[in-house]
């Protein structure tokens, strides 16, 4: 199958506009005949069933935790990029997008892009009507930040819980439905299939995680927005409960996963205690505006920290390494994430690490106490700081932060064309779940944009030309593809409650975490992810033999619930590596030490990679085929990324 | 149901007739108190009978004593509708709550304390109350001189059905005014030299003191008054006015009486 | 450390539960209390027992869902955390530990710890919105809004919903989640057009839910992860009766 992503014809600006006047519409008499599909509530996923509700369409939007409002876009901190230019220093729509594709290191589509900056404006509009708080100066307007990647304020934030506000916006949105009988509401489900009747998505199966009931749902469209994988490392900033599944089986029924290999690690992390650890904790890259991020300047300075032979207080304003602002004078501290987070990790890797793993550098807030005044300070990141107190039992505001990268989002995702859609026709894939809009690396405070970009402004367009073109046929569940889709996901309960080894789902999510971390984390090598690949195919066929997984199906059972999502995580992991394997150039996040400049930056290969790289899902522990689908820069120079 | 029926047969409908009646009964106590300080006057209770007799015979004052018993029977009625529907609210309680690390003991125990006030107030309520009304009480007779008012003389007189609960007339001849005054303070005096009559006042009048220090804030808190500004004032009175200044010396007329009468 | 656990365990919500003593060996100070019971459930797992259920998710102290109750306290001995955030070095060696579910007749307990606190979305589905559709909406900074009232409507905004308000609560009133929601769009402008509607609605769904009633103690606010204030409270009683006594509005 040829890759068409759909990017409309002409300027880059008029693209959108030019796309959504030849989209066709459904009559609104018939809206009502139509229903819709919606699996997952974060911001993509409860802005879009908001959304196409208000239009009239019937939705049932589906999420496996007891609230929607708890999706784990809640956990976004920092902010919302929008080109407001409110702050009257230079921001346009163009420059967001050029700053977006800049920092995605030119391996996201233009048109996606622009798009993006271009309702990135419309999405803070909606979000003050709905009531979210937003931050405001004394004179009653809104307030903004700067943010990695970028050198103009437009960043939209509420306090350190933007993600949460914003959510919380969508999700009233979606109550508002709910309330109004248009949208059907299911939480504690979990999608386990997606229904294909000829080719396109008619329906789901899912799981009712209170008792076990496998319940088959029809519809004339399904949208996924069920966020990203990152947890595949086992350890990550993600919640506990994200999961590579929904969009995996989606995979698995044709539709392609375009560039797995793409993820992000975040320059700004609490570092890891002990094997207990089950989860990393985030701290907003906001505090990279006025914290400071620095290593010992030798590696005899660092050991004694360590051993805790010297205070970090104690060490002399010389003897500090601000490598960012060595490094990258324009940017400073304030570099994109993976520049950050590559930085960190070559200091520990030299060896001037400190904490008493070694595996941290500082980010340090004196020089901000001293200039704006602890209140300040307080007032701005004053419950991310309380935050790193309680993990550490450490006071910041008296000495450095420790911080280490994690994993954090995920860039990859179904590969979806301009309208969306997956290569599934009617399963659509919104927000973190897709791949189209941050390339290679994504910049902060973008992840939120995107999701409600997607769930508000897209899909209400592009979904109904699908709609209109199907036309509004009752659909019903009698199809016995139906059937047949539930019964292949009550096979595999059955086969996961049937292993009785020794070896609990989670010590196999663990194992597979080390191996990702160390092969296709940070920095990756050919032999590395050589290695790699037959280290996780060893470890899901052990899996599948000696895994311990509890319970029956017919009951509340989380040890089940999470075994079947590190199955997944077993087989997209491999996929992961041949992706990374694939890509021997060096983009964003991708750091393959093969491909380098002379100063250590990623060097990409425009030649021969500016493709997105579609793979498609060729039956179980078959070799999956790739597609490419080539990138096209019209509006912008392809250069070597400088943050000097 | 009505607007009116609904609103009050919320949650926060009944809440505001708990603050409403509970306010009430606080202005009430103010009124109640500053009549009783006449039990301290050296007059062998002329004024504690007159004003015994105003309270009881003034028509507004009536109308407002009806109010108060109203005030009283809903303010615990709806206090054991509000703590059934609480109990309902959590069938199965905890093994272990440990309510003293966020909330005030006083607040946590409204209902024990609103329970001793209530019976406080049906035996003082029946000890003076329906005695006055009903009870067949001597009379007091008060000779004051109108050259000196320090000069009092008292007699008893006997119970007469036919005799007016109080009459006040100045007798020119004799340089005297004659009060004649169904006599409370008696019966006030002689409760207060009961012992465990004594007792029953303080450790009530000390639920009172708890009951109020959540009480009239609380009250406040339930309409919806907690103006910043406001607050600090509403907190002080609270405590210091209704939980401290009110109850003791309630509590210390029967101490006075009891030990130094 | 070494420490005793006295766990709620009901396999689910027909069956009656009981308490169940574990040790939890070798517990590093470092570990959150959750990653304690991952431990726990470890085992558990391996000796081919049923795991302790709990909800839980993103274990940094924002979604909301996880909801124990420890030694008496939602949330556990710290104040302004979630269960999640709450750390091993808050306990002493060899100390008992009990766990039980949020109590309140309107959380029934699905599976030992976990509860079902749907009530709570459905008080939010009842009113907690603004009525605007996607698109069509004013300029953002169109409405100035006074610094102040924005810090204060976001201070109510921070509720997570967890339901820690109810559990600490001894009348398992929900007044406080409820208050924070209705103050958050009550200080707005956005959210004045539908003020005393949206009041009387969530009061009502609320009561439906078969709360208890307020009787201003004050242990939500001790006991709220995110130090939300009973101002709310008090904010909210003032809206409804002003809906209900002053205002001529339906609902």
């Amino acid at each position: 199958m040829k890759l068409d992503a759909k990017i409309p014809e002409g300027p880059l600006a008029q693209k959108w506009s030019k796309h959504k006047f030849n989209l066709k519409l459904v009559n609104p008499a018939n809206k009502r005949k139509y229903t819709v599909i919606v699996v997952g509530t974060g911001l993509a996923g409860a802005s879009a069933a908001a959304s196409l509700a208000e239009l009239g369409y019937n939705v049932k939007a589906f999420c496996f935790q007891d609230s929607p409002r708890r999706a784990h876009s809640i956990a976004a901190q920092g902010g919302i990029n929008a080109a407001k230019n409110y702050q009257n220093d230079g921001d346009s729509v163009h420059r967001l997008f050029y700053d977006t594709i800049k920092g995605g290191d030119y391996r996201a589509r233009e048109g996606n892009v622009y798009r993006l900056a271009e309702v990135s404006v419309n999405i803070i509009d909606q979000c003050v009507a709905q009531g979210v708080p937003f931050a405001r100066e004394y004179g009653g307007l809104l307030d903004n930040r700067s943010f990695g990647g970028s050198q103009v304020s437009r960043t939209f934030y509420a306090r350190g819980q933007t993600g949460q506000q914003l959510l919380l916006g969508a999700y009233s949105a979606l109550n508002r439905q709910i309330n109004l009988g248009k949208v059907k509401m299911y939480t504690r489900h979990e999608m386990m299939d997606v229904v294909t009747v000829d080719g396109e998505a008619k329906g789901i199966v899912t799981r009712d995680l209170i008792n076990g009931a496998i319940e088959t749902h029809a519809a004339h469209a399904v949208l996924l927005c069920t966020g990203g994988y990152g947890n595949v490392f086992y350890l990550s900033t993600n919640a506990m409960g994200c999961n590579v599944t929904a969009a995996w089986k989606a995979h698995k029924r044709g539709a392609y996963f375009a560039n797995p290999c793409f993820t992000q690690i975040h320059p700004t992390c609490i570092p890891v205690t002990g094997d207990h650890q089950s989860k990393l904790t985030l701290m907003s890259e906001s505090l990279r505006n006025d914290g400071r991020v620095w290593a010992p300047k030798t590696v005899e300075l660092a050991q004694k920290l360590r051993r805790g032979e010297l205070k970090v207080t104690d060490l002399k304003e010389e003897d500090r390494d601000y490598f960012l602002e060595r490094k990258y004078p324009a940017f400073g501290n304030l570099v994109p994430r993976d520049v950050a987070s590559r930085n960190a990790k070559e200091m520990v890797d030299e060896g001037r690490g400190v904490g008493a793993s070694g595996i941290a550098v500082y980010l340090d807030f004196a020089e901000a106490i001293g200039r704006l005044g602890e209140d300040t300070v307080r007032a701005k990141y004053g419950n991310l700081f309380d935050m790193y107190q309680q993990i550490t039992d450490e006071n910041p505001y008296k000495q450095p932060m420790r911080i280490y990268p994690a994993v954090h989002y995920t860039m990859g995702g179904l590969w979806v064309d301009y309208n969306l859609q997956t290569t599934v026709k009617g399963l659509y894939c919104l927000g973190e779940a897709n791949f189209s809009d941050h390339g290679a690396n994504r910049l902060g405070a973008s992840a939120l944009m995107q999701g409600l970009a997607d769930g508000y402004f897209v899909i209400p367009y592009t979904l109904g030309d699908y709609l209109a073109n199907i036309g509004p046929k009752a659909v019903d569940t009698s199809h016995p593809a139906f059937e047949e889709t539930k019964r292949s996901v009550v096979e595999r309960i059955n086969k996961l409650l049937s292993l009785k080894g020794t070896k609990t789902a989670n010590e196999y999510h663990r194992e597979l975490g080390h191996i990702m971390w160390e092969y296709c984390g940070m920095a990756r090598t050919e032999e590395g992810l050589i290695k790699a690949k037959g280290l996780i195919q060893a470890l899901r066929a052990d899996f599948w033999q000696n895994a311990r997984v509890s319970g029956i199906n017919e009951e509340f059972n989380q040890n089940l619930e999470n075994a079947g999502r590190i199955a997944d995580f077993l087989e997209l992991g491999e996929l992961m590596v041949d992706d990374a394997l694939d890509r021997k150039e060096s983009c964003g996040g991708h750091f393959r030490l093969e491909s380098q400049t002379d100063e250590g930056e990623a060097l990409r290969d425009d030649d021969n990679y500016a493709y997105a790289a579609a793979w498609e899902y060729k039956g179980d522990n078959q070799p999956e085929q790739l597609h490419k689908e080539e990138l096209v820069f019209e509006n912008v120079k392809l250069s070597q990324r400088s943050y000097k | 149901m009505s607007n009116f029926a609904k609103t009050f047969s919320s949650s926060l409908g009944k809440k505001l007739i708990m603050a409403a009646t509970g306010l009430f009964l606080c202005t009430f106590l103010i009124v109640h108190l500053v009549g009783n300080l006449q039990l301290f006057k050296d007059d062998a209770g002329q004024a504690f009978n007159a004003y015994a007799y105003f309270m009881t015979h003034f028509t507004p004052i009536k109308v407002v004593s009806y109010l108060l018993y109203a005030s009283i029977i809903i303010h615990a009625v709806y206090a054991l509708v509000i703590t059934m529907g609480n109990k309902k609210a959590r069938p199965i309680g905890y093994a272990v709550q440990a309510g003293s690390q966020n909330s005030p003991w006083t607040s946590r125990n409204m209902g024990i304390l609103g329970t001793v006030l209530l019976v406080f107030i049906v035996i003082h309520m029946s000890n003076f109350w329906w005695k006055y009304h009903n009870a067949e009480l001597p009379y007091a007779k008060y000779e004051i001189s109108l050259d000196d008012p320090s000069d009092i003389t008292v007699s008893e007189l006997p119970w007469d059905a036919k005799r007016l609960v109080h009459s006040d007339y100045v007798d020119t001849q004799a340089g005297k005014q004659v009060i004649v005054s169904k006599d409370l303070y008696k019966v006030v005096a002689h409760s207060f030299k009961t012992g465990w009559y004594v007792l029953l006042y303080v450790i009530s009048m000390a639920a009172l003191a708890f009951h109020l220090i959540h009480g009239f804030r609380s009250a406040f808190q339930t309409v919806g008054w907690d103006n910043r500004k406001y607050v600090p004032i509403i907190r002080f009175f609270g405590v210091w006015i209704f939980g401290v200044l009110i109850p003791v010396l309630f509590a210390a007329m029967p101490v006075y009486f009891y030990f130094f009468k | 450390m070494n420490l005793t656990l006295k766990v709620w365990r009901q396999k689910n919500a027909d069956t009656k539960g009981n308490f169940v003593t574990y040790k939890a060996d070798h517990v590093s100070p470092d570990m959150s209390f959750l990653e304690m019971l991952d431990v726990v459930n470890e085992d558990l797992v391996k000796k081919g027992d049923d795991p302790i259920h709990f909800d839980h998710d993103c274990r940094e102290g924002i979604c909301g869902s996880c909801s124990l109750h420890i030694n008496g306290r939602p949330h556990g001995p710290k104040q302004g955390i979630a269960t999640c955030q709450l750390h091993m070095r808050s306990f002493k060696n060899n100390d008992t530990v009990v766990i039980e579910p949020w109590r309140a007749e309107a959380f029934p307990v699905i599976k030992d710890l976990a509860t079902n606190r749907s009530a709570f979305d459905r008080i939010q589905v009842a009113g907690g919105f603004v009525s605007v559709n996607t698109g069509g909406v004013p300029d953002a900074n169109v409405i100035p809004i006074p610094k102040v009232i924005a810090d204060e409507a976001f201070n109510s905004a921070t509720c997570i919903g967890c339901g820690a308000c109810v559990a600490a609560c001894k009348n398992a009133s929900a007044m406080l989640f409820v208050s924070a929601k209705v103050s958050q769009m009550a200080l707005l402008p956005q959210g004045q057009p539908e003020r005393y509607r949206r009041v009387q609605a969530m009061v009502a769904q609320m009561d439906a839910e078969g709360f208890g009633s307020c009787t201003n103690t004050g242990a939500c606010e001790a006991e709220c992860p995110k130090e939300i204030s009973i101002t709310n409270i008090a904010r909210m009683n003032r809206d409804y009766f002003t809906a209900k006594l002053f205002k001529e509005e339906e609902v």
